[in-house]
């Protein structure tokens, strides 16, 4: 931070930001601006080249982030953010293409793309605050509900089962799975700048609370109480068999990094088999190849 | 407007024998496609094979996605990547890239799509054609914007009008579609591709201001903002949703009436300079068929039979389809006894030019609901009527 921003009392992030767009559209109480935090702080720490760093997101509370952190940012389509990033990525294989979108977003209505640019490995850090549920429409029951939970469109409670995030990224193809709340700020930080330096597909799921429509519904209390229910039903498993990372209602989070593991992303294996087939004739294809 | 030469690396002059759908991957590499994302589906998939086959020669990415919601998704991040993009699909492909269509418009993002439509609605007929996407590509994705769209007739037109799309696509920062059928697609012409200086490329309205300053939704003079891409340190906001000139949303009346006036205006107020039509005896017409793609192929041999049977006959053939020829409507349905409209769809085009029409002469349509070309009697039948 620089000497004449801290005496004006500016906050370290604050580059990171678009200012003019503050104060955001997000509810007291809710965490995805602590997520957002955590991710500028990592932006910050890691160094990267800012230019050539990008931020897409689809739609939903979580949706809203593009527009607020001050890269070059694409407010995308609901479930799409994850195609778009790999458009992005490929035309351009020097930028480091962030999706940032919630698990409606990514796991609800998004999956197929999911899990597909999981499977080709594709060099994308992916950002998936998951607070339970359909937050941005009224509180509906999403992929991610845990069971017995209750929501607008589960009145009687939800009996579907839930999807276990890290297990589906890793069986898809991820070589980066990490699982955090919001309230492993540091942590969230370190493994968002651990996605940033390395290339692959990273996954990053970040429990967050949904203070006015999942604990509300549910009476879980404010902020504080859920933070406060991360706080204790939280337990660090670095290397946990992701099989076991299912979440019950008001059960325990396993939380940690989960997969990091080195292999040939789409890029790397399209040139390599390209040139390997087609020899002189083939035009290698952008610098993210060894 | 920027005029460039091809780039010579992806233009393969000469004369070939092609079919449409393999004309159209040429004519989009002539023109710097450099990404291409799509999905298989019948009748375009020779396109994307096509594709598959040449880009790793000409230095490019070519991904087959997981569906057509995300080809045209990945074209959009592409295409603010930086590069010329492309996607070829059909009837139920396209239905899935609707929503996306509105994302590229309201970004206005340029890219291009061919349609090689076949007929519908549903599955429908997937190996057999059809026009019965002429009314989607226009209305099929919600709230109001404008396309352009052009219609080949032949495989060396595929050739010409991908071309067209891209540089209208880049002129306009809009999405162009290329509405072939299964007809023209699957029909082997020769194409000759001319040497590569002697195609003439639009470069990409590219923003050279000072990197705070940028707007990208601030129109210039010629209503068309200015582009940057990703990647090249100006940290600009693009979203979906009602935005001012910075890219950042506002959700209100106001910025809605600015917003979408000018996606609309931007093409209709150029619809003069956009528009190509290729007429013939129109002068002195009493009537005149109105007809685009292969069913003005069809349409040339029942006018041939009306010539000669003594009915004054003159043609349109409609090479750019949207945005619609409206004033030259307007002015020959003064003059005309009427207007006739066959098109393999139960009616879709002919009710636009009734509307150009505006009561001065009727528009008989001559439906086809897909399968197969129109009979060219029926054709004759219906002007033979029309001129009683």
């Amino acid at each position: 931070m620089k000497e004449e921003d801290r005496r004006e009392g500016k906050n370290p992030i604050e580059n990171l930001l678009r200012m003019d767009r503050i104060p955001h559209i997000w509810c007291p109480g809710c965490g995805i601006g602590v997520v957002v935090t955590s991710f500028a702080e990592a932006l910050r720490k890691s160094e990267i080249d800012l230019d050539k760093t990008a931020i897409i997101s689809g739609i939903g509370c979580t949706g809203r982030v593009a527009g607020y952190v001050k890269l070059d940012s694409i407010h995308t389509t609901h479930g799409r953010a994850v195609p778009v990033a790999t458009g992005l990525k490929l035309a351009n294989p020097e930028l480091k293409v962030v999706v940032f979108s919630g698990d409606g977003d990514i796991a609800g209505i998004g999956g197929n793309h999911f899990i597909h640019a999981a499977r080709r490995n594709m060099d994308l850090v992916i950002i998936c605050v998951n607070n339970f549920n359909y937050a941005m429409t009224g509180g509906q029951v999403a992929a991610t509900t845990p069971i017995s939970a209750n929501a607008s469109t589960a009145p009687f409670g939800n009996f579907e089962y839930p999807f276990n995030l890290p297990y589906l990224a890793e069986a898809s193809g991820a070589t980066y799975v990490a699982r955090w709340t919001a309230l492993h700020l540091r942590r969230v930080t370190k493994s968002v700048q651990e996605a940033l330096g390395r290339r692959g597909f990273s996954f990053i799921e970040v429990i967050t609370p949904c203070v006015t429509l999942y604990a509300r519904r549910n009476r879980l209390g404010d902020g504080l109480n859920l933070l406060k229910y991360y706080y204790e039903k939280s337990e660090i498993q670095h290397g946990a068999d992701t099989k076991t990372l299912d979440i019950s209602y008001q059960g325990k989070l396993i939380v940690g990094k989960f997969v990091d593991k080195d292999k040939p992303t789409f890029l790397d294996c399209m040139n390599e088999h390209l040139g390997k087939v087609l020899g002189d004739k083939y035009e290698p294809y952008g610098g993210n190849h060894d | 407007m920027k005029k460039v030469k091809a780039d010579p690396k992806g233009v393969l002059t000469g004369a070939h024998y092609l079919d449409g759908d393999h004309a159209l991957a040429e004519g989009a590499l002539a023109a710097g496609c450099r990404f291409f994302a799509g999905y298989p589906i019948t009748p375009s998939t020779e396109t994307a094979e096509r594709f598959a086959e040449r880009i790793p020669k000409v230095g490019g990415v070519f991904i087959q996605m997981e569906d057509e919601l995300a080809s045209i998704a990945a074209l959009i991040g592409a295409a603010w990547g930086g590069k010329k993009v492309m996607t070829v699909t059909s009837g139920p492909g396209f239905s899935l890239m609707m929503e996306n269509i509105g994302l590229a418009c309201m970004l206005e993002t340029p890219l291009v799509i061919a349609n090689v439509q076949r007929g519908g609605p549903s599955t429908g007929l997937p190996t057999l054609t059809g026009q019965q996407d002429m009314m989607q590509v226009k209305w099929g994705s919600h709230g109001d914007y404008e396309i352009i769209a052009l219609s080949p007739d032949s495989p060396q037109e595929c050739f010409d009008l991908c071309i067209e799309a891209f540089n209208l696509s880049e002129i306009y920062r809009v999405p162009s579609f290329v509405m072939t059928d299964e007809c023209v697609g699957h029909m082997h012409e020769k194409v000759v591709i001319p040497p590569a200086e002697e195609i003439e490329l639009v470069e990409r309205k590219w923003y050279k201001g000072p990197k705070d300053k940028y707007l990208p939704f601030k129109p210039d003079e010629d209503m068309i903002p200015f582009m940057v891409k990703v990647g090249d340190g100006y940290h600009f906001h693009v979203t979906g949703l009602t935005h001012d000139e910075r890219g950042y949303p506002v959700i209100n009346a106001e910025c809605q009436n600015v917003c979408v006036p000018h996606l609309v205006d931007k093409i209709n107020m150029n619809a003069d300079k956009i528009i190509k039509l290729e007429e013939d005896e129109t002068d002195n017409a009493e009537i005149i068929v109105i007809s685009y793609g292969i069913t003005s192929r069809v349409t040339t041999r029942a006018v041939r039979k009306a010539r000669k049977a003594g009915i004054k006959v003159g043609t349109i053939r409609l090479i750019t389809v949207w945005p619609f020829p409206e004033k030259r409507i307007k002015e020959l349905a003064k003059k005309i006894k009427a207007f006739v409209v066959p098109e393999i769809n139960y009616g879709q085009v002919v009710y636009e030019v009734e509307r150009c029409a505006f009561g001065q002469a009727p528009a008989i349509r001559v439906p086809h609901c897909g399968g197969w070309v129109h009979d060219p009697e029926d054709i004759f039948k219906a002007i033979k009527e029309a001129s009683k």
